[in-house]
């Protein structure tokens, strides 16, 4: 690791005056600290947001669930009210990584790095979330932007995210076996704004797939699904699988959540 | 930049001078002397250098020892008294639940807090618990039997929980 300096500050405006171009906020540090380990990356300062108090938490609402950025993923997982109202996202947080990562790393810190494959993007895009930062609201639809990119502005903090309670919903993922990231993940909700599917790991950012959602639109159930095929084209291939891999199991897995989700 | 670090490790008040991105596993290891915690990947997927910070079994490779000020540490040293056998550790013995040994410490620290939060686990739920474990040599098969054992040691109250 090149040479840095850290603080800890007390309260997020504490934070945010640390905060400059070559800086970086340290939540779970599951993915950050790695990277600088192995020199991939170099920040002047890391900004350890452990002690921020207002970002930590789970609360429910007649209408929605929300989260504090600094949540761990095992808090998420344990949460009798996160299982009681939203019990995928208790067993979607619940398969992040290993019990190692889940003790560490944080709701906020996955959506800001935004991987490929991580698994809360599929859950904030598929339920239609509002990300929360210390000066706006994003809608999932503008928050995630790319690979690895979002629409944080530097030095912007997500302090928390609101997912309003779908009717049902269902995360399911066909994981890597030694890194647990989604080869293909798929988030499907019934929810107010209508049924969503959201699709992770598979390309180079979640995306939604229309076509699924109009046909589960008009029948929830996996049946409503078969022939319906993804394009192939733009899709990740790796040493995991191949784009027309994924492609197919995208509807595989669509399948099966939506019978999870329906069941 | 260096740090003033003052915590808790192995129930002892433990203080000192440390640069900032110094990891935590190489302040136990490289100030404190405190060697039974290894590290064995360094790219933070192999689970050696497991210990506890306030109770939560994390790698210690992947968390800047500065990160842990205030924190209570326990690491594979503190478990039991000295001379003694944490259940954990009898059971592992017991179970010949080791080869070559080298994962055993961070196992062991996993399997710990696998018991605080399920005492009475399935065979698939150990076997999900210790996933950010590896065991080069392969041993998984009484590594499960000996976190099995250990559960029923411990629920049956013969041995003391740490």
């Amino acid at each position: 690791m090149y040479e840095l300096e850290y603080q800890r500050p007390g309260s997020v405006a504490a934070a945010l005056a640390a905060a400059d171009a070559d800086s970086a906020f340290l939540a779970g540090g599951m993915t950050l600290l790695p990277t600088l380990k192995m020199r991939l990356s170099r920040r002047s300062r890391l900004i350890d947001l452990s002690a921020l108090d207002d970002l930590q938490g789970v609360r429910v609402t007649p209408s929605a669930l929300i989260i504090g950025a600094m949540t761990a993923h095992v808090e998420v997982q344990d949460s009798a009210e996160v299982r009681r109202a939203l019990p995928a996202l208790a067993k979607l947080a619940g398969g992040i990584g290993d019990p190692l990562v889940r003790n560490r790393g944080t709701i906020g810190g996955s959506l800001a790095n935004n991987d490929p494959a991580a698994d809360y993007p599929a859950a904030v895009l598929g339920l239609g979330a509002t990300v929360e930062t210390n000066k706006r609201e994003i809608s999932a639809e503008q928050f995630f932007t790319g690979m690895f990119s979002t629409a944080l502005d530097t030095g912007e903090l997500i302090t928390r995210v609101s997912f309003p309670l779908p009717r049902r919903a269902a995360y399911l993922k066909f994981r890597n076996p030694a890194s647990r990231y989604a080869v293909v993940g798929v988030m499907v909700a019934d929810t107010a704004q209508g049924i969503r599917v959201a699709v992770t790991g598979a390309g180079p950012c979640v995306f939604r797939v229309p076509s699924f959602e109009e046909a589960l639109s008009r029948r929830f159930s996996a049946d409503a699904l078969r022939g319906l095929r993804v394009p192939s084209d733009g899709l990740n291939g790796d040493m995991h699988g191949s784009a027309a891999y994924r492609a197919s199991l995208i509807g595989v897995i669509a399948r099966r959540a939506v019978a999870m989700a329906a069941s | 930049m260096n740090l003033t670090l003052a915590c808790e490790v192995n129930g002892a008040a433990v203080g000192g001078e440390v640069d900032a991105r110094t990891l935590l596993v190489d302040f136990l290891r490289g100030q404190l002397r405190l060697t039974g915690t290894h590290v064995g990947c360094d790219t933070s997927q192999c689970g050696a250098c497991v210990v506890h910070v306030n109770g939560r079994a994390v790698k210690s490779c992947t968390m800047l020892a500065v990160q842990a000020a205030g924190a209570r540490v326990t690491t594979i040293e503190g478990l039991a008294p000295a001379g003694g056998l944490h259940p954990m550790q009898a059971a592992f013995r017991a179970e010949h639940a080791l080869q070559c040994g080298f994962c055993t410490p961070g196992m062991i620290m996993t399997a710990v807090a696998l018991l605080a939060r399920n005492p009475d686990p399935s065979e698939a739920e150990v076997r999900a618990g210790l996933e950010g474990n590896l065991c080069r040599c392969t041993g998984y098969h009484n590594i499960v039997k000996a976190v099995l054992s250990a559960a029923r040691q411990m629920r049956g109250g013969d041995h003391v929980h740490v």
